[in-house]
């Protein structure tokens, strides 16, 4: 794409609501291999960003670039910028705990810890704050009603969070996510291993959850782009082809290959 | 047609010979569990666990040797199992991509494989004979060499068992890594690691070879680590040899309390395998 126009493009979406993340000359490398190329992109404040994308797109490398979870493997390198709240969250001296409590994620596979309902909410509070029992209990049921699970565990939060269904280990893991109180929210495909009930209340929680969190979602449903996300970046190859509102990505696109992925034609 | 009928017979001919190689295994075991319990379950009786080792000729027990047994087993354990733990923590947890941990994994296989009674010597090499005397530490010390190759390779494998996607999802909440492999890796390999520790006891408990370099063998109850102490596997090694019929028969019932304490743990550890498998 045309730098200008996408710089533009860049700046008309972020003057509709405060820019949260800058993206700027963004590439990563695994080993010798680019799997990011130059990437330019903002993602604003309480707003959801849906990124589409044939599979190896970098997609899903992309969102982990944002929590750094990156970091965990070796030979694995990000170049460029990307500045959350203007601070360049690539510097190496960054403290990883604290931008992961500030960034959260939830992945593609639920993943209760093996502790109990309680304990997988209750277990990443504590690790920031130090709290009275009652209060850390008010914080557990404040987090489980916010991702509309509370009424179906209740009465077990002692049970083992491995002893819930596929969806309310997904919405457990939300839950666990936003008792920290991040600022950002990241979701790898939440949905691809859920049913279709499941699957709309993931999506109901992500359209409630914007008014306090900024979030990016990588999906692999068209469909659920359109319907949760306010802007979209197609991806392929590495690159980012196109960002714009979603109605406008999905209705008329500018580029063609965006155009022939929304259409099925390949991908 | 001809072809596959030959095929068929080339079948049959195998599961023949596999199900002759079972048998033929399992009946050895079962000769010796048998021979085990028409000996030594005869000689079962209070006074063994209350009584000392006796001199030929005349009534006894096992007691200190049995209490040896643990004393020794216990401290070998205390020794190695934490170090077990810990070196295999950090091979499947820091180290993971490590030149360290590929070099100590090769030590650790050649380690396990290492034959007890070169470990004995060794331990007497350097503590017997610097201490001037046989102890129930040097003993525990050579267990302790024994349990770590075997609880850091099981540490190592449970702890890669543990899904990378949970470790990820730890660490997305912020945890730091002491807290992600302590409170998750650790409790979702939970079964895994008890069964290691447990296979670890199982295979120092019947260790004789080290033990009659190090700790020796001593007549009379003793808990004193800085001395000479008593344990099943020597006894029974001594008294066996020995010419005396009454010996004999205590070394067949020390045998018998060995194999199914083993027996008994070999079990525990496979139910906790399964069920660490089945979470």
């Amino acid at each position: 794409m045309n730098e200008m126009a996408q710089t533009a493009r860049t700046n008309a979406v972020q003057n509709a609501s405060r820019e949260k993340i800058a993206v700027r000359g963004l590439s990563f490398y695994y080993g010798g291999s680019r799997a990011l190329k130059d990437i330019n992109l903002s993602f604003s404040e309480n707003k959801v960003t849906a990124l589409i994308g044939p599979s190896g797109c970098g997609k899903s490398t992309f969102l982990r670039v944002l929590n750094r979870m990156y970091d965990l493997y070796p030979n694995q390198r990000a170049e460029g910028e990307v500045l959350l709240d203007g601070e360049n969250i690539l510097d190496a001296k960054l403290d990883l705990n604290l931008l992961r409590s500030r960034v959260g994620m939830v992945f593609q596979k639920p993943t209760p810890f093996p502790m109990s309902i309680y304990d997988n909410i209750a277990f990443g509070i504590k690790l920031y704050e130090k709290l009275s029992k009652s209060e850390l209990d008010g914080r557990v049921e404040s987090a489980l009603r916010r991702s509309a699970l509370w009424d179906e565990v209740k009465d077990k939060l002692a049970a083992s969070g491995l002893s819930l269904s596929g969806g309310q280990q997904q919405r457990l893991c939300i839950a666990r996510t936003i008792a920290i109180k991040p600022e950002v929210i990241l979701f790898d495909e939440p949905c691809s291993a859920l049913d279709p009930i499941s699957t709309s209340k993931i999506e109901e929680l992500i359209d409630e959850l914007t008014d306090d969190y900024t979030i990016v979602i990588v999906t692999h449903s068209m469909q659920q782009a359109a319907r949760v996300s306010e802007y979209t970046a197609f991806m392929y190859l590495g690159e980012l082809i196109e960002f714009d509102d979603t109605s406008k990505v999905f209705t008329s696109p500018r580029e063609k290959r965006t155009q022939d992925y929304i259409t099925g034609r390949f991908g | 047609m001809a072809k596959y009928r030959a095929r068929r017979r080339v079948d049959a001919a195998a599961k023949i010979l596999c199900v002759a190689a079972t048998i033929f295994g399992l009946g050895w075991l079962t000769l010796i569990l048998a021979a085990l319990v028409w000996n030594g379950f005869g000689g079962l009786s209070l006074a063994v666990f209350t009584q000392m080792t006796p001199p030929p000729g005349s009534n006894g027990g096992l007691l200190n040797a049995i209490v040896g047994s643990l004393i020794i087993t216990a401290l070998g354990l205390a020794i190695g199992a934490p170090i077990g733990i810990l070196a295999g923590t950090y091979m499947a947890e820091y180290g993971r991509y490590s030149r360290l941990t590929f070099f100590v994994r090769f030590i650790n296989d050649i380690l396990l494989s290492a034959p007890s009674v070169v470990v004995g010597l060794f331990v007497y090499q350097i503590m017997v004979t610097r201490m001037g005397h046989f102890s129930a530490v040097a003993g525990g010390v050579a267990l302790a060499i024994i349990v770590i190759p075997v609880v850091v390779r099981t540490t190592e494998d449970m702890l890669l068992l543990v899904p990378g996607s949970l470790r990820e999802a730890a660490a997305a909440l912020g945890m730091p890594r002491a807290a992600v492999i302590r409170h998750v890796a650790y409790r979702a390999a939970r079964a895994g690691l008890l069964t290691g520790i447990l296979l670890a006891i199982a295979r120092i408990s019947g260790e004789t070879a080290p033990l009659l370099f190090t700790a020796l063998n001593n007549q009379f109850f003793s808990a004193n680590l800085d001395a000479p102490m008593s344990s099943l596997p020597a006894v029974i090694f001594q008294f066996a040899l020995s010419p005396y019929k009454d010996w004999q028969h205590l070394a067949w019932t020390g045998a018998l309390l060995i194999t199914f304490a083993v027996l008994a743990m070999s079990i525990a550890a496979r139910v906790l395998a399964a069920r660490a498998v089945n979470k």
